[in-house]
C-alpha cells in the first residue's frame, strides 16, 4: 500500500448516470418515475447527446413534464406505444427479472411491507425498453425468487407484451436480461470489483463470461454534460442530490 | 353547491365511506385532513387516486381507516409511511394493492356509467391473484388475447385542494385532471379552495378548460394554504422535506405519532 490516494475522475453516481444513458442512447421518449435522481440524470445525459431528438418527462416535476390530461395520460400514452424507455426499481429482483415492490414475507402479513407495485405491473409491459436500476447489489435486493411478482419478466406466448425488462444495473454491473432463456447475462463490470465479488454478492444465478467486460469509464463528453447542463437542469427537481452527487 | 366552513365540509364525511384522495403531486386537501381527524371518522375505505402519502398515513395512524386501495403509499423522498407500513405489516388494515392505471381505468368506468373497463399489462402480477374483483377474459374481438378487466371504482367522496374557486361552485384545477377525473366518478365531492375567484369560472375559456364545473361540486371551503406542509401546483409551491423527514421519524412508532398530532395541535376526535 502507497498511501497514495488517487482522486476518481467520476463519482459513483455520474459513472451510474453515464451508464444508464447509454443504456436509453436511441430512445425518443425516456420517462423517469417519481423520486429517482439517478435515471433522471441519466435520462437528461441522454437526451443532451442526443441533439434534441430525444425528449425526457420527470415524474414530480415541473421543468419535465408535458403531459396535460393527468395522472392518466402517461399510462395511455404508454399503452399506445409512444414512450419507448423507462426506469424502474424494485425492492426485490429475481434471475426471471420478476419485481417486487409490494412487500418482504409472505403477503399480507409481510415483514416488511413497501409502498406498492405503482405503475410498474402496466408498464413492464407496455414501454419495450424498461431499464431497472438499484444501487445496492446485494443478497437481499437480488434474490432467487422475489416474495411478491408486482410485475413479471416474462409472458406466456399468447400474452400481448410489446415491452419488458432488458438490462439491470446496480452499483456493480450491468446485467443483459435474454428473455429467450430467462436469465441475465452480465455485460460488464464496474471498475475496482471482480467476478468473484459480483457471484458473492448476486442471491439469483445468472449467465456470464469468466473473463468480463469491464463497464466503460464516463467519458469527457458525458462528465462534462453531467456537471453542466444536466446538473443545472436538475437542480430544482433534485437540490439536494445535484450539491453532492456531481463532481467539479 | 355550497360555500362552507372547513368543518362543515369535512362533516360531510361519514364513517365507513369510500374516500378518494388524490395524489401528492396534486392538489392534497391537508387542512381539511386535519379537520377530519378532529372530527373523527371510523372504517373509511381510502381509495389513493392512484397513490398517496402523509394523508393517507395520518389518517391511517390515527385509526380512521378499514381498507386501503391503492398503488403505492410512501412518503416519497422522505421514505416510507410508518404508520401505513405499521398497520399493512400487522394486518389491521384490509390492502387493496392495485396499480396506478388499474385505479385510473376503475375511475374512468366509474366517469362513463359501466361496469368495468380492460387494460393491458399487468398480466403475470401476483396483483390479479389478490384481487377477486379483478377479471381476465379472453378478449371478444381477437381470439386467445387474454385481457384483465377492472371494475368501475365510485367514491362516496373525493376530497381535493384547488386553486380556485368561483361563487357559482365551479373549481379551478387547470392540468391536474386527475381531479377532475375524481370528481367525474365520484358521487360528492368536497374542495378546499386556496383562493375565491370574483366572477364565473366557466365565462373564460381559458379557465374553463381546466375548470370542474359545478354539477360535480358538492362543497368548497375556502382554505389559504390548505395544503401545507405539501407542496402545490396552484402556487409552485414545494413539501416541506423537513416537516416529513421529522414526521417519518417520529411515527415509526405509535407513541411517537401521538406526540406528532400534539405538537401539531390536533386532536383525534372519536
Amino acid at each position: 500500500m502507497s498511501g497514495v490516494q488517487q482522486v476518481p475522475a467520476e463519482t459513483n453516481e455520474e459513472l451510474l448516470a453515464a451508464v444508464l444513458g447509454r443504456l436509453v442512447a436511441d430512445s425518443t421518449h425516456t420517462v423517469v418515475g417519481a423520486n429517482s435522481p439517478i435515471p433522471a440524470s441519466a435520462a437528461l445525459l441522454a437526451a443532451g447527446l442526443s441533439e434534441g431528438n430525444h425528449q425526457v418527462t420527470i415524474l414530480g416535476s415541473r421543468e419535465f413534464m408535458q403531459f396535460t390530461d393527468g395522472g392518466k395520460e402517461l399510462f395511455d400514452y404508454a399503452a399506445q406505444g409512444r414512450m419507448d424507455a423507462f426506469f424502474v426499481g424494485g425492492g426485490q429482483i429475481d434471475g426471471q427479472a420478476n419485481i417486487n415492490l409490494v412487500g418482504v414475507g409472505d403477503y399480507p402479513g409481510t415483514k416488511l411491507r413497501l409502498p406498492g407495485s405503482f405503475g410498474s405491473a402496466y408498464l413492464y409491459h407496455l414501454v419495450p425498453n424498461v431499464v431497472l436500476f438499484r444501487k445496492e447489489h446485494s443478497r437481499r435486493v437480488l434474490v432467487p425468487k422475489v416474495d411478491f411478482i408486482s410485475a413479471a419478466g416474462l409472458s406466456p406466448a399468447n400474452h400481448y407484451r410489446v415491452g419488458g425488462p432488458r438490462w439491470l444495473v446496480t452499483e456493480l454491473v450491468v446485467m443483459k436480461f435474454d428473455a429467450d432463456r430467462g436469465r441475465f447475462y452480465l455485460q460488464s463490470i464496474h471498475a475496482g470489483h471482480d467476478l468473484d465479488e459480483v457471484l458473492d454478492r448476486t442471491g439469483f444465478e445468472f449467465d456470464y463470461d469468466p473473463e468480463p467486460a469491464v463497464t466503460p469509464p464516463v467519458d469527457d463528453q458525458e462528465l462534462a454534460l453531467l456537471r453542466t447542463s444536466v446538473r443545472e437542469s436538475l437542480q430544482p427537481v433534485y437540490p439536494g442530490f445535484c450539491s453532492r452527487a456531481f463532481g467539479q | 353547491m355550497s360555500r362552507v366552513t372547513l368543518e362543515q365540509l369535512v362533516s360531510k364525511i361519514s364513517s365507513g365511506d369510500k374516500l378518494a384522495i388524490p395524489p401528492e403531486y396534486s392538489g392534497v386537501a391537508m387542512a381539511a385532513t386535519r379537520a377530519l381527524l378532529t372530527r373523527g371518522v371510523k372504517n373509511l375505505h381510502l381509495i389513493a387516486c392512484p397513490q398517496a402519502g402523509l394523508q393517507a398515513d395520518l389518517l391511517i395512524g390515527a385509526g380512521c381507516v378499514a381498507t386501503v386501495e391503492a398503488a403505492g403509499i410512501s412518503l416519497g423522498e422522505s421514505g416510507l409511511a410508518p404508520r401505513f407500513r405499521d398497520a399493512a405489516q400487522q394486518g389491521k388494515i384490509r390492502m387493496l394493492d392495485a396499480t396506478c392505471p388499474a385505479i385510473q381505468s376503475g375511475l374512468q368506468a366509474a366517469e362513463k356509467g359501466i361496469p368495468f373497463l380492460p387494460i393491458r399489462g399487468i398480466l403475470g402480477s401476483d396483483l390479479i391473484d389478490l384481487r377477486d374483483d379483478w377479471l381476465v377474459i379472453d378478449n371478444p374481438y381477437t381470439e386467445g388475447d387474454p385481457l384483465l378487466l377492472v371494475p368501475a371504482i365510485q367514491p362516496d367522496v373525493s376530497l381535493f385542494h384547488a386553486p380556485l374557486g368561483d361563487d357559482y361552485g365551479n373549481v379551478w384545477v387547470g392540468i391536474r385532471r386527475e381531479l377532475m377525473l375524481m370528481a367525474h366518478a365520484s358521487k360528492s365531492t368536497l374542495v378546499t379552495v386556496e383562493k375565491r375567484y370574483k366572477g364565473d369560472l366557466l365565462a373564460d375559456p381559458v379557465y374553463a378548460a381546466g375548470t370542474i364545473p359545478h354539477m360535480y361540486i358538492t362543497a368548497t371551503a375556502e382554505v389559504a394554504g390548505g395544503m401545507r406542509p405539501l407542496g402545490f401546483f396552484g402556487d409552485g409551491s414545494v413539501t416541506d422535506v423537513e416537516h416529513l423527514a421529522g414526521y417519518e421519524k417520529l411515527a415509526r412508532s405509535q407513541q411517537g405519532f401521538e406526540q406528532y398530532l400534539q405538537e401539531q395541535g390536533i386532536e383525534v376526535g372519536s
